[in-house]
């Protein structure tokens, strides 16, 4: 059986070869960064928006217990159900749960992370119901039946003649090249469906304590019509996506807009806190929220990386990061792609299991300057890398470091060791790049540096 | 013990350690900007927004401008039907809530109209060609209309037809984010509505290419007539 770490570094190599899909992926990525940096100077000071955001957040995740429980009662008063779930198995068991109780048979579904993290789709596909992903994005994905590409954007990787073929094959569509027709044929496809959908699934990218609201935010309209038609609305989420007070949105909307999408806001910023109320016109006759452990307790109970619980899922940290953008979102393999992936799956699936994520990066803290609550992830892949290492340590690292301190705390041995290297080095052609080369992973994809001719000091003491 | 429980104190558990503020000194754990100093000067951080009432609609226009929102200043309540009948000249039937705007205008279109306060029905509101609602404020600093279940006639009619229109007074326009949210408090906090909506421009998609199309699944059209 091939490992995560095995997987992750043969999809990347294959990966890192297709420059067709990185050219797409850097030119998409361009537009972003334009659009995003023209919003961000439109603010008049976002370091002073983000160092407020920052600390809102820490202040909602350090006092959790208590704004949970604040937000959990205030729904409740409205007639709203609240659902626990420690673990992935819990909280589809509930969904389930809610939806055999309610003798519903289709189901609409708005783009929704935390339902990809515990395979909803599957479990509601192998109980017998249908499910339909309304986000254009996640639809196309739905029919290619993979996984996203990147937690926002989750077609990015495709261009418009692969998801024009898909539209023909699966759902029997003329073939065209205008990404408005596509889109068109979608809405067609996905309006019929929320009109006669029994149930819809919904996220939630934040949390209102005080009000006990669920705030989504959306640019195409269909988080607000799965909310809006079907009988019963279930909205899943995470523990971690409060927020302590209505009018902290005022910043984080914009923030999540900009950092996100590059826009000023995004279409709809939508607020839900309760089934249909007395006097209303509309709205579903149930509303179940489901709040999701599946170990962010892990992760909260982590001093050093619990800021890592502040992330507004907004994916500025993948679009900048050299690593994401090379190896492209699936072949992390994970449900959160990029930086901020890197750091948290360790903490939901395993440390050991996931640890090679956190050794794929530059270090260059591109992300860490993106984030728009300044979590502080380059940092965070080096405790992961620390932390897999005191937990399970590797002989050979073992082994190379004691030798690394022996050589470089004898300047002897360490001269010795640098004279011997430039007698060896020319014997390297040999068996440059075959497989008894000891510096095969680095000469795989480049050329050995050559050892200068004389040390610093030899060059010094010569010098006239 | 109930999962609810076992949640919370597995939170606690965890908190008893406590973690530092981010971008302050590892150990330094008080809060450097309090609630109410940032609810102060966050309209220093945020994009500017103008003075006077006519900054605000310029601001609103050239916003509407750039999200391809339909915006109109309109003078008097007749002005605002002539330009709702050349709109409907395509049009077979209409969609709308009461009010007071929505009231005064709508009726005197001549088209059949399908009022959501009575109950509806999902097909039919879809068939409508547009909906036409009012709303709590317009918010000059995004370009964004701001209703709710109770200001435009529930969750789908703003939502659900291929055309919104908005009727707006002058004095409903708010400068900035915060003040939307201040008047949200003022307005409901002892009984808010089941749904509140930020709508900023037509829906829109950049699914596919990262090329933008409007009207993916809400309404292609956003008219906003501001009287």
């Amino acid at each position: 059986m091939t490992t995560h770490a095995q997987q992750f570094s043969s999809d990347a190599d294959r990966t890192t070869r297709d420059l067709e899909q990185r050219a797409q992926i850097q030119s998409a990525l361009r537009s972003y960064e334009v659009a995003r940096d023209a919003h961000k100077s439109a603010f008049q000071d976002w370091e002073a928006a983000r160092q407020t955001a920052a600390e809102i957040k820490w202040d909602a995740v350090n006092h959790l217990d208590q704004y949970l429980s604040e937000f959990a009662e205030k729904l409740q008063a409205r007639g709203t159900q609240v659902h626990w779930a420690s673990n992935a198995q819990q909280a589809r068991d509930i969904i389930l749960n809610i939806i055999r109780a309610n003798n519903a048979r289709s189901i609409i579904k708005s783009k929704v992370m935390t339902g990809e993290e515990i395979h909803i789709n599957e479990a509601l596909e192998k109980a017998g119901f249908e499910v339909v992903e309304s986000d254009l994005g996640e639809f196309i994905v739905q029919l290619r039946r993979e996984a996203p590409y990147h937690f926002v954007f989750p077609a990015m990787h495709l261009k418009r003649g692969e998801i024009s073929e898909l539209f023909s094959r699966e759902l029997g569509t003329a073939p065209t090249d205008d990404p408005e027709e596509l889109t068109m044929i979608a809405r067609r496809v996905l309006r019929e469906k929320y009109i006669t959908a029994d149930v819809g699934i919904s996220g939630a990218n934040f949390a209102i304590a005080e009000t006990g609201m669920i705030s989504i935010t959306e640019n195409e309209g269909n988080a607000r019509l799965t909310c809006a038609l079907p009988r019963v609305h279930i909205a899943l989420l995470g523990i971690e996506k409060v927020l302590p007070k209505l009018r902290d949105l005022a910043l984080f909307l914009p923030m999540l807009a900009t950092a996100g999408a590059g826009q000023a806001l995004t279409c709809y910023n939508s607020l839900y806190g309760g089934p249909r109320q007395p006097g209303e016109s509309d709205g579903p006759e149930e509303f179940h929220v489901v709040l999701l452990d599946n170990n962010r307790t892990h992760l909260l109970a982590d001093k050093e990386q619990r800021d890592a619980l502040h992330c507004i899922r907004c994916g500025a940290c993948l679009n900048v990061c050299p690593i994401y953008r090379n190896v492209g979102g699936h072949t992390y393999g994970t449900t959160y792609q990029g930086p901020i992936g890197s750091v948290i799956t360790p903490h939901l699936r395993g440390l050991q299991d996931w640890k090679h994520l956190s050794n794929a990066s530059s270090l260059c803290g591109a992300c860490t300057q993106a984030c728009p609550v300044k979590i502080d992830l380059h940092h965070h892949l080096l405790q992961n890398r620390r932390n897999a290492f005191t937990e399970n340590p590797a002989w050979r690292e073992k082994l190379t470091f004691k030798l690394f301190r022996l050589v470089m705390n004898q300047p002897r041995v360490y001269l010795f060791c640098v004279k011997l290297s430039r007698l060896i080095q020319p014997l390297h052609r040999f068996v440059d790049g075959t497989r008894l080369d000891p510096a095969l992973g680095w000469t795989k994809t480049r050329k050995l540096p050559k050892i200068a001719p004389q040390t610093f000091k030899e060059f010094w003491q010569n010098r006239k | 013990m109930s999962e609810r429980e076992k949640i919370l104190s597995r939170i606690r558990e965890a908190l008893t350690l406590s973690a530092a503020v981010p971008g302050h000194p590892q150990d330094h754990l008080l809060q450097v900007v309090s609630e109410e100093e940032a609810a102060q000067h966050i309209h220093e951080w945020l994009p500017a927004v103008g003075e006077t009432l006519e900054d605000g609609l310029a601001l609103f226009a050239k916003n509407s401008y750039e999200l391809k929102t339909d915006f109109r200043l309109v003078d008097s309540e007749e002005d605002l039907l002539a330009q709702l009948a050349e709109m409907a000249s395509g049009w077979k039937k209409i969609a709308i809530h009461r009010g007071e705007l929505t009231d005064a205008v709508c009726g005197k279109l001549g088209l059949p109209v399908c009022i959501t306060d009575e109950g509806y029905d999902a097909s039919y509101l879809e068939s409508c060609d547009v909906g036409i609602t009012q709303c709590d404020c317009l918010v000059a600093q995004t370009g964004s209309v701001l209703v709710t279940a109770r200001s435009a006639g529930g969750r789908a009619l703003s939502v659900l037809p291929p055309h919104h229109i908005v009727l707006a007074r002058r004095d409903q326009l708010l400068p900035d984010l915060p003040s939307a949210f201040a008047l949200l408090e003022e307005r409901y906090a002892t009984n808010y509505p089941s749904f509140i909506s930020l709508i900023t421009g037509p829906s829109r998609t950049g699914d596919i290419e990262r090329i933008l199309v409007l009207g993916a699944h809400g309404p292609k059209q956003l008219t906003v007539l501001c009287i």
